[in-house]
C-alpha cells in the first residue's frame, strides 16, 4: 500500500493550502541548471568541432583504408564562425539576391508548413485508427498488423508511387500539387506513433473507472470524452513529439525524393553541389533543417504545457 | 439518453417497494479450466433504507452479487429487481450510487469536479452541479478542499470524495464494494462512524460488501453471511443495536456490540466449517 503511503505524505505536506499551489524553490533552480546545461552542450559540440579542426590532420584518420575521422580541410570542417558570416551575406552575387539566412529560414518556414499540414494529417489518421481500434476489438487484430508492417515501406519506394498516383488526381479546379505529395507522405511517417500511442492510451483507464461510467449510463461518446482521451493524454504526448519529428524529417527527405522545390530539402541539395567552391554555404540549411526540428518539438513542448492538467501522475520529464 | 433526475421522486420510496429484490440467482463464470459456479441460489431482499452488510471469506461470490445488482455483470439465472424495475433500468435511471475499494478518482479532475461527474454526464446545469457539490463536500466534511486534486489527498480523503460523488445523484440506494478496504483502522473507524451518520441523513439502503466482522456489526440492520464454492446465503443476521444513525464510538465498546460480533462471527464458522476462514 505503498500509493496510500505516499497520498497521506503529500496531503500533510500540503496542509497548509497555499503551500501547494507554489512552485518550490528547488524545482526552479533545477529548471535554470536545465538550460544552463543545454546551452552548455551546444558550446561543448562547438569547441570540440574547432578543436578537432585544429588537432587533426588535414586528410582525417585512416586506419586500415577505413577514414574513421573526417578530413580537416575548411572544405570539410569550415571553421564555426565562417558559417556564420556566412549566413549574412547574399545566397549568390546575383543583384537582388536575399540574404543567406533570409533564404534559409524562408525555405525552412516553406518546409514547416508542409510538415505541420502532414503532422496535421498524420495525426487525425492516427487517432481515427486507434479510435476504431479501441471500438471494435477485431479491427485491432485486423489493423494493428498492417499499421506495423507499414512502417517497414521505406519512403523512398513510396515517394514515386505516391506522385503518380497524386498526377491523376484532380478536383475541379484544384489539381494535385508536389507539395501535396510531400505532405502525404512524410504524414505517412507521423501517424505510426500516434496510432499505437493512443490505442495505449485510450486503453490505460482501469477498470474500475470503466465500471463508474457504466454505473452512470454514460455513452461510449461521454467515455471518450471525459475518461479515455484525457487519461490518454500522457502516452499520446510523446507520441506527438514523435509524430512532429517524423514530419520534419519525412518532409525533408521527401522533398528531395519527390524533387520540391522551395523547402530545406531541395536546398540541403542544391547547396552540397556548390559545397567544394563555397563551403561554408551548405551548412547554412543544415542549420534550418535543425531549427525545424527545434521549432515542432517546442510546438508540441507547449501543446504539453496547456495540457498538464491531465499529467498530474507523471514523473516530471 | 439518461435521467436528469435529481431529487428523488416523492411517496416512491415508501411505497412498500424493496430497494433490492434477489431471487432464484445464479451465476456461473466460464474460466481456462470449466465453468465456475459463483453464486447459487441467492435470495436477498433489503427494505427502503436499510442497511445490509454482505460478508464473508474471499471468493464467496459477495463482490460479484454486488457487481449484479448494479448491472456491471448480468446474472446466469435468475431474477434482480431494483425499486421494482430491472437492474438494467435501474442502473439507465440512476437509481443508485456505487463506491469501490478504489476511491477511483479522476486525477486531471479537482475534488469538486469528481463529485460532478454523474451530474455532468447527466446533463444537469453548472450552477446547480456547484451548489451540489458544495452541500456533499460538506456533508463529507471536505469543504475546503473543493479545489484540490486527487493526489493532494490521503486514502481516506479519496474515498471520502468517492462517497460523496456516489451520492451525487440523490439515490436511494448505495452498492458499496469494500470501500474501506484499503485505510489504515483508525481512518477506517472514523469513516464507518461518518457512513453510518450519512446513511441516515440521506435515507438511503446500502448494500455494503465487507470481510471485516466489527465493521459489518457496527453498521448495519442486517449482516448476510455468505459462504464460498458456491457462493452462497448461509444465514442472516440481525444485529439489533438500533438505529443506524444514532450508533456512534461508544457503541463499539457496548456489550451489545459483542454480541453481534460473536453471532456474525459464529455463522461464518458455521457456514464456512472446515473452511479457510479468511474473514478478519
Amino acid at each position: 500500500m505503498s500509493e496510500h503511503t505516499t497520498a497521506t505524505a503529500v496531503a500533510e505536506r500540503t496542509a497548509d493550502p497555499a503551500a501547494a499551489l507554489t512552485t518550490p524553490p528547488h524545482e526552479r533552480t533545477g529548471r535554470t541548471r536545465r538550460v544552463l546545461m543545454g546551452v552548455l552542450g551546444v558550446f561543448a559540440v562547438g569547441v570540440a568541432w574547432e578543436a578537432y579542426k585544429f588537432i587533426g590532420p588535414d586528410d582525417g584518420v585512416v586506419v586500415a583504408g577505413v577514414r574513421i575521422l573526417p578530413r580537416t580541410t575548411d572544405i570539410a570542417m569550415p571553421h564555426l564562425w565562417d558559417m556564420a558570416v556566412r549566413l549574412t551575406e547574399p545566397v549568390t552575387r546575383a543583384e537582388g539576391a536575399d540574404l543567406l539566412w533570409v533564404a534559409t529560414a524562408k525555405a525552412a518556414a516553406f518546409s514547416l508548413g508542409v510538415a505541420a499540414l502532414s503532422w496535421v494529417i498524420g495525426v487525425s489518421v492516427g487517432l481515427a485508427l486507434a479510435l476504431l481500434m479501441q471500438r471494435l476489438r477485431t479491427a485491432e487484430s485486423a489493423v494493428l498488423p498492417w499499421v506495423v508492417l507499414s512502417q517497414t515501406v521505406p519512403l523512398i519506394a513510396l515517394a514515386p508511387l505516391v506522385r503518380n498516383w497524386g498526377s491523376r488526381l484532380s478536383v475541379g479546379p484544384i489539381s494535385w500539387e508536389n507539395w501535396m505529395s510531400v505532405a502525404v507522405i512524410a504524414s505517412y511517417l507521423a501517424f505510426f506513433p500516434v496510432a499505437v500511442g493512443a490505442l495505449r492510451g485510450l486503453k490505460s483507464p482501469d477498470a474500475i473507472h470503466a465500471d463508474l461510467l457504466r454505473s452512470y449510463a454514460a455513452s461510449w461518446w461521454q467515455t471518450l470524452i471525459r475518461l479515455r482521451l484525457p487519461a490518454s493524454v500522457p502516452y499520446l504526448l510523446p507520441a506527438l513529439r514523435l509524430a512532429a519529428a517524423n514530419a520534419v524529417i519525412g518532409t525533408v527527405v521527401a522533398e528531395v525524393s519527390i524533387g520540391l522545390r522551395g523547402g530545406i530539402g531541395r536546398m540541403i541539395l542544391e547547396f552540397a553541389q556548390s559545397a567544394a567552391g563555397d563551403p561554408p554555404k551548405s551548412w547554412a540549411p543544415i542549420f534550418g533543417a535543425i531549427v525545424l526540428g527545434l521549432l515542432a518539438a517546442g510546438a508540441v513542448a507547449l501543446l504539453g504545457l496547456a495540457l498538464r492538467r491531465y499529467r498530474r501522475g507523471e514523473e516530471p520529464a | 439518453m439518461s435521467t436528469t433526475e435529481t431529487t428523488a421522486p416523492p411517496g416512491r420510496a415508501d411505497a412498500g417497494v424493496p430497494a433490492v429484490a434477489v431471487a432464484g440467482l445464479d451465476k456461473t463464470f466460464t474460466t481456462s479450466d470449466g465453468l465456475t459456479q459463483a453464486l447459487e441460489g441467492i435470495d436477498l431482499a433489503v427494505a427502503a433504507g436499510e442497511f445490509v452488510s454482505l460478508i464473508g471469506p474471499s471468493g464467496c461470490g459477495k463482490s460479484t452479487l454486488l457487481r449484479i445488482i448494479a448491472d456491471l455483470e448480468r446474472p446466469t439465472s435468475g431474477e434482480v429487481r431494483v425499486f421494482g424495475t430491472s437492474a438494467p433500468q435501474a442502473r439507465l435511471d440512476q437509481a443508485y450510487g456505487i463506491a469501490f475499494q478504489q476511491a477511483g478518482l479522476l486525477g486531471w479532475r479537482t475534488v469538486a469536479a469528481n463529485v460532478e461527474l454523474p451530474l455532468e454526464l447527466h446533463g444537469v446545469g453548472r450552477s446547480e452541479r456547484r451548489t451540489r457539490s458544495a452541500e456533499l463536500l460538506d456533508l463529507v466534511g471536505l469543504s475546503e478542499f473543493a479545489a484540490r486534486f486527487p493526489d493532494q489527498l490521503s486514502g481516506g480523503m479519496q474515498q471520502r470524495v468517492a462517497i460523496a460523488r456516489a451520492l451525487a445523484e440523490r439515490p436511494r440506494l448505495l452498492l458499496m464494494d469494500e470501500p474501506f478496504g484499503a485505510l489504515d483502522e483508525m481512518t477506517r473507524e472514523r469513516m464507518q462512524t461518518e457512513l453510518a451518520r450519512i446513511s441516515a441523513e440521506t435515507g438511503a439502503a446500502v448494500v455494503f460488501v465487507t470481510h471485516s466482522i466489527s465493521e459489518a456489526a457496527f453498521l448495519s440492520d442486517r449482516v448476510v453471511v455468505m459462504s464460498p464454492r458456491p457462493g452462497r446465503v448461509t444465514t442472516t443476521v440481525t444485529t439489533g443495536l438500533g438505529p443506524v444513525g444514532q450508533r456512534t464510538d461508544a457503541l463499539r465498546e457496548d456489550p451489545r456490540f459483542f454480541e453481534a460480533v460473536t453471532a456474525i462471527r459464529e455463522a461464518l464458522h458455521a457456514g464456512s466449517a472446515g473452511g479457510s476462514g479468511e474473514a478478519t
